[in-house]
């Protein structure tokens, strides 16, 4: 396995630094879907069709333009142990749909992670790029010129009407998917989140938690993201999220300035405790500690907490997943010792 | 627990409606649920967004079920799917499909996006001349507004301009 380094580091290059609002919005990624021409699409393609793709989108890499972006290395997912591919997705450089469905999947990572470009998962060509922070109108800047480099070398399928053709009657038209991650725990709290996240689904947005498609939302971290993709310009999309975002920002902030006016002794309470069980369990639970550790981050944002940073809780999100635990202390645990090896690693971490 | 809809088949879906703080339980049958796709919040259970896009993909242009009859022999030449199994796996299996099933996609992409066509960005080489047009279509609706207004003389620089970029596309 020759790039050891994105499977044993937890917490990204490119999420060291810090980014617009990023006391709030953890991070932004845009994701733009693509396919070639006369070619099937994964679901369907026969293994020397995907070959072809993959042989095709391999020779992009000899642009020069690209070398802006950092060293790109090329991961052939079949090549990869289990593993590593779990990890892979737990940082979110692929798609679980990538790691465990895709024949002749593959994945171009930069050197620092904020670009990532799947071949063969749903489409041919995914193209992502993460910014930490607020920063969706980089992301999308970002990712249109890697597409326009792409599209210099290679045939795109794409319609006069529909646009660019996706396998995802979904993602058809722009195939562009921007989304924000958000720590929304004020809005949780006074139990406001409902009503606002209930609004965002009527202005073509949707709301998911953040590990995969359909669960719950874990410690607080809510994805917010474009859902039409067709009828509107990229532009108009970035922007619509862009400005619902604010407004949950500012609600965030005036339900986080109201806890600490009305209920300062509680809201220390909380985020000490939570603070004393991550430093002291024998065995934690992923959800707990997800719950737990963002408690912690609001405890550092609003100032109570001051010897840790965000940057280390958004490392602990990160490690304490299960493909992390595993890779970490031993191959093959059952849930149980896991909960024990969570509740050792953060103890660890938060006891230096 | 019997499916409330049909009252047949046992209920497998179960979930919890709120709206504006009223709380309705469901438990339905997932025949049932796919009749009735709307109504499922998001990508709960094991209820993929396929599945939820197949409750759509049976409707024809009039809105109305589409029967059997009509689909059974809509089939994609280039990968040979047919229009039913697309209904059933909610994807595309190649970008032809999109020409095969071109007279079912409006409804169906009406419902999903709100929208038929793509306003979007277009590639510089395959897209050929949509930009043009685009701006055509464009100058010409600022034409007749210019008309309307007796703005005579930018309405014919407008022309002009239209005259150029027809130009263009004919050239070529």
């Amino acid at each position: 396995m020759p790039n050891l380094r994105f499977t044993d580091q937890p917490l990204s290059e490119w999420m060291r630094h810090r980014g617009n609002e990023s006391d709030i919005v953890i991070s932004s990624r845009v994701r733009i879907a693509r396919n070639l021409q006369h070619l099937a699409f994964p679901m369907l393609a026969t293994n020397q069709q995907s070959e072809e793709v993959l042989k095709q989108l391999k020779e992009v890499l000899g642009d020069n333009r690209l070398s802006e972006y950092g060293r790109l290395h090329l991961l052939l997912l079949d090549e990869m142990e289990d593993l590593d591919r779990q990890i892979l997705v737990e940082k979110h450089l692929i798609s679980p749909n990538l790691a465990t469905e895709s024949r002749n999947g593959a994945v171009i990572i930069s050197e620092d992670e904020s670009l990532s470009i799947m071949i063969n998962e749903e489409d041919h060509l995914r193209i992502q790029c993460l910014y930490p922070g607020f920063h969706v109108h980089e992301a999308w800047e970002r990712a249109t010129a890697v597409d326009d480099i792409f599209e210099a070398h290679v045939d795109y399928a794409f319609d006069d009407k529909r646009g660019y053709l996706t396998s995802c009657p979904t993602n058809v038209g722009t195939g562009l998917r921007a989304s924000v991650m958000m720590h929304l725990p004020a809005l949780v709290l006074t139990q406001q989140i409902n009503r606002i996240l209930s609004a965002v689904t009527q202005v073509g947005l949707t709301v998911r938690g953040i590990y995969g498609e359909g669960s719950e939302a874990m410690g607080n971290l809510f994805q917010i993201s474009n859902q039409i993709t067709l009828g509107q310009s990229e532009a108009e999309i970035i922007e619509n999220l862009h400005g619902v975002v604010l407004q949950i920002i500012e609600h965030e902030k005036t339900a986080r300035q109201k806890l600490l006016l009305e209920s300062r002794l509680r809201m220390t309470d909380r985020v000490m405790r939570s603070y004393g069980i991550l430093s002291n369990a024998a065995i934690i639970d992923s959800k707990e500690a997800a719950q737990r550790l963002s408690d912690v981050r609001l405890g550092i944002d609003l100032g109570l907490i001051d010897h840790l940073s965000a940057s280390e809780l958004n490392e602990l999100t990160v490690l304490t997943q299960p493909g992390f635990l595993q890779k970490k202390f031993n191959e093959h645990m059952d849930r149980g010792e896991r909960d024990m090896y969570r509740a050792k690693l953060i103890r660890e971490k938060l006891g230096k | 627990m019997l499916c409330q809809e049909c009252g047949k088949r046992p209920a497998s879906l179960h979930f919890t409606k709120i709206v504006n703080g009223e709380k309705t339980e469901f438990h339905i049958c997932e025949a049932c649920a796919r009749e009735k796709g709307e109504m499922i919040p998001g990508t709960s259970g094991g209820f993929s967004i396929h599945s939820l896009l197949s409750g759509l993909l049976d409707i024809g242009p009039s809105g109305k079920q589409v029967t059997s009859k009509n689909t059974e022999n809509l089939q994609c030449k280039e990968c040979g799917m047919t229009y039913s199994q697309f209904s059933k796996v909610g994807r595309f299996g190649c970008s032809s499909c999109y020409k095969y099933f071109n007279d079912r996609l409006d409804p169906l992409f009406k419902r999903v996006h709100g929208n038929t066509t793509h306003m979007g960005k277009v590639p510089v080489r395959v897209g050929g001349h949509i930009q043009t047009k685009r701006k055509i279509d464009e100058l010409r609706q600022q034409l007749q507004m210019m008309i309307v207004q007796e703005e005579f003389e930018t309405a014919a620089k407008l022309r002009d301009q239209i005259r150029e970029l027809e130009k263009e596309i004919s050239s070529e």
